[in-house]
C-alpha cells in the first residue's frame, strides 16, 4: 500500500529537483538584454488578434484618449502632464500603441529615452501610467490577454524610461 | 483556552493592519504625505503571505518583495490565514514589511492545533504545536514583472530562522532540533505574453513540517534541497488562479512525510486588502493521513 506513495512522491521530488534548477539555473542563462534599436520601444506583435482585440485604431484612439485624460486627472502624476502638448502626445501614442500591437501603422516620434529625457520619472510615475492604462482598456473591453499583450511590449521600457 | 490568546493577539495585528492600511489608502490621493510611502507597484505583484510570513504564493517563498512599495519606497503586509484540516487547525499570522522592492523582513507566528485528534497522539486533546518564523530576503536581480523582453527572472535568497515551542515534543518524536533555519534562492517571472505567473524555489532545510516537528530526526540530520513550485494565471487584474507544490524532507522515523500541493485564487481589492481561497492537500501529517481542507488567507497592507 504504502510503497506505490513513497515512490511516487520520491519521483515527484526528483522531477521538482530538475525543474527548479532548470529554472533557476537555466532561465538567467537564457536572458537577452536587447537594446531599443527601434524608436517605438520595441518590436510590433505579429499577426492582426491583437490589434483586432484593441478594435482597431477607433479602439485605440479611444483607449489613449482615456488614458490621457485619466493620466492628467491622476494626482500621482498630473504633474509630468503640465505644460507638455497633449495634442502631440495622443497622436503620438495611437500611433505607437497602434504599431505596437501590429496594426498598419508606424511611429515617427523621439525614442523612449529621448522621449522622457530629463523628466525624472520614477516607477511610480511609470506604473501609475500603466494602471490608467489598464482601466481605459478595461472600458474599451479589451480582453485580459490581449491587454498583458500590450504591457509585455511597455514594461521594458521602464529601463529607458524611469531614470530616477 | 490558551489559543484564544494568540488567536485574540492575531485578530488585533491584523486590524492593526487594516487601519494602518486604511490610512495609507486615505493616502492614494497624495502620496508624498506619507514619506516613502507609494503603493507604487502593480496590484498582485508582491504575490500574498505564505505561511512563513514571507512575500509568495499561499505555500511557497517567493522572489517577490513583500507590499507594494516601489524601489523609492517601503511598504507591508498583515496577514492571518487559517486551514481547516482533515485532522487538525492550522493558523498562521504575522506581518512583513519591503524596504525599496530590495530587502524584506518577516516575522510569523503558526499554530498548529491538533484538537481531538491530540488524544489519539498521546499528546492530550487541544495540544497546539506553536512555531515563529523570522525571515530575511533580498533580490539579487531581475524585475519580475519590467524584464519582458528576456526570460530573467526575478531572483532573490533569503532566509527563514524558525523556533518550535514544543521541543520536549519534538525530541520525544525524535526530532533533532526545536530551532532551524531554512535557506532558499527563489525565482519568480511574470510572463505577460501568457499572462502567467511562475515562480520556482530552491529550499535547503531540516525542517519536519516546515518545522511544526521541528528540525532533522533519527532517519536524516542533515540539510537536504526540497523545491518549491508555484504556476498563476492572471485572469484580471484582481484575480489570480493556480496550483502549487512544495517537497518536503522525511526525517522523522515515527511518521512520513508527504509533499504539499494547493490551488488557490487570490483575489486583490485594491493594493490595501486581498483574499485567498485554497484547497490544500498537506498528505500525511503525525501519522494522519490525507490531512486536506480549505485554507483562507486575509492579507492587508500598503
Amino acid at each position: 500500500m504504502t510503497k506505490p506513495t513513497l515512490a511516487f512522491h520520491r519521483r515527484h521530488r526528483l522531477l521538482g529537483l530538475i525543474f527548479g534548477l532548470s529554472g533557476l539555473f537555466a532561465m538567467p542563462a537564457l536572458a537577452a538584454s536587447p537594446v531599443f534599436d527601434n524608436p517605438a520601444g520595441g518590436n510590433p506583435i505579429g499577426g492582426m488578434s491583437v490589434y483586432k482585440a484593441f478594435h482597431e485604431q477607433p479602439g485605440i484612439d479611444r483607449v489613449i484618449d482615456d488614458s490621457v485624460d485619466r493620466w492628467v486627472a491622476d494626482p500621482r502624476i498630473s504633474k509630468r502632464f503640465e505644460g507638455r502638448n497633449l495634442v502631440r502626445l495622443r497622436l503620438e501614442l495611437k500611433a505607437q500603441v497602434c504599431y505596437l500591437v501590429g496594426g498598419p501603422c508606424a511611429y515617427a516620434g523621439k525614442d523612449m529615452k529621448a522621449a522622457h529625457a530629463g523628466m525624472g520619472l520614477e516607477n511610480l510615475d511609470f506604473n501609475a501610467l500603466a494602471e490608467d492604462l489598464q482601466l481605459a482598456m478595461n472600458k474599451e473591453h479589451v480582453p485580459f490577454p490581449a491587454q498583458n499583450r500590450l504591457l509585455a511590449k511597455l514594461a521594458p521600457m521602464q529601463r529607458a524610461i524611469v531614470t530616477k | 483556552m490558551h489559543d484564544l490568546i494568540p488567536r485574540g493577539l492575531a485578530a488585533t495585528v491584523f486590524a492593526l493592519g487594516v487601519a494602518m492600511a486604511g490610512i495609507a489608502h486615505a493616502d492614494d490621493a497624495a502620496p508624498q504625505a506619507i514619506p516613502y510611502v507609494d503603493s507604487g507597484r502593480l496590484l498582485l505583484t508582491q504575490g500574498v503571505s505564505n505561511i512563513e510570513g514571507a512575500a509568495g504564493g499561499g505555500l511557497a517563498t517567493w522572489a517577490v518583495i513583500s507590499g507594494y512599495g516601489t524601489r523609492d519606497a517601503i511598504g507591508g503586509n498583515v496577514h492571518v490565514s487559517y486551514a481547516s484540516l482533515s485532522n487538525y487547525d492550522f493558523v498562521t499570522y504575522g506581518a512583513s514589511l519591503g524596504f525599496f522592492d530590495r530587502v524584506e523582513v518577516s516575522f510569523a507566528r503558526q499554530d498548529f492545533d491538533t484538537g481531538a485528534t491530540g488524544a489519539a497522539l498521546g499528546l492530550g486533546s487541544g495540544f497546539a504545536f506553536h512555531q515563529d518564523v523570522v525571515g530575511a530576503k533580498i533580490k539579487l536581480f531581475g524585475d519580475a514583472v519590467y524584464d519582458q523582453d528576456s526570460l530573467l527572472p526575478q531572483v532573490a535568497v533569503g532566509l527563514q530562522y524558525k523556533h518550535n515551542e514544543q521541543g520536549p515534543i519534538v525530541h520525544a518524536v525524535g526530532g533533532q532540533h526545536e530551532d532551524g533555519i531554512d535557506y532558499y534562492v527563489a525565482a519568480t517571472k511574470v510572463l505577460l505574453n501568457q499572462s502567467l505567473v511562475i515562480n520556482t524555489t530552491l529550499r535547503v532545510t531540516k525542517a519536519n513540517q516546515t518545522g511544526l516537528l521541528g528540525f532533522g530526526g533519527t532517519l536524516s540530520d542533515t540539510y537536504r534541497p526540497e523545491f518549491e513550485g508555484s504556476v498563476g494565471y492572471l485572469l484580471t487584474r484582481h484575480l489570480v488562479v493556480g496550483g502549487e507544490y512544495r517537497t518536503k524532507p522525511s526525517n522523522l522515523a515515527f511518521a512520513k512525510e508527504d509533499d504539499w500541493f494547493d490551488i488557490f485564487a487570490a483575489y486583490a481589492l485594491n493594493k490595501h486588502l486581498s483574499a485567498t481561497v485554497a484547497y490544500v492537500d498537506l498528505g500525511s501529517i503525525a501519522t494522519f493521513k490525507n490531512q486536506r481542507g480549505v485554507f483562507v488567507s486575509l492579507q492587508a497592507g500598503f
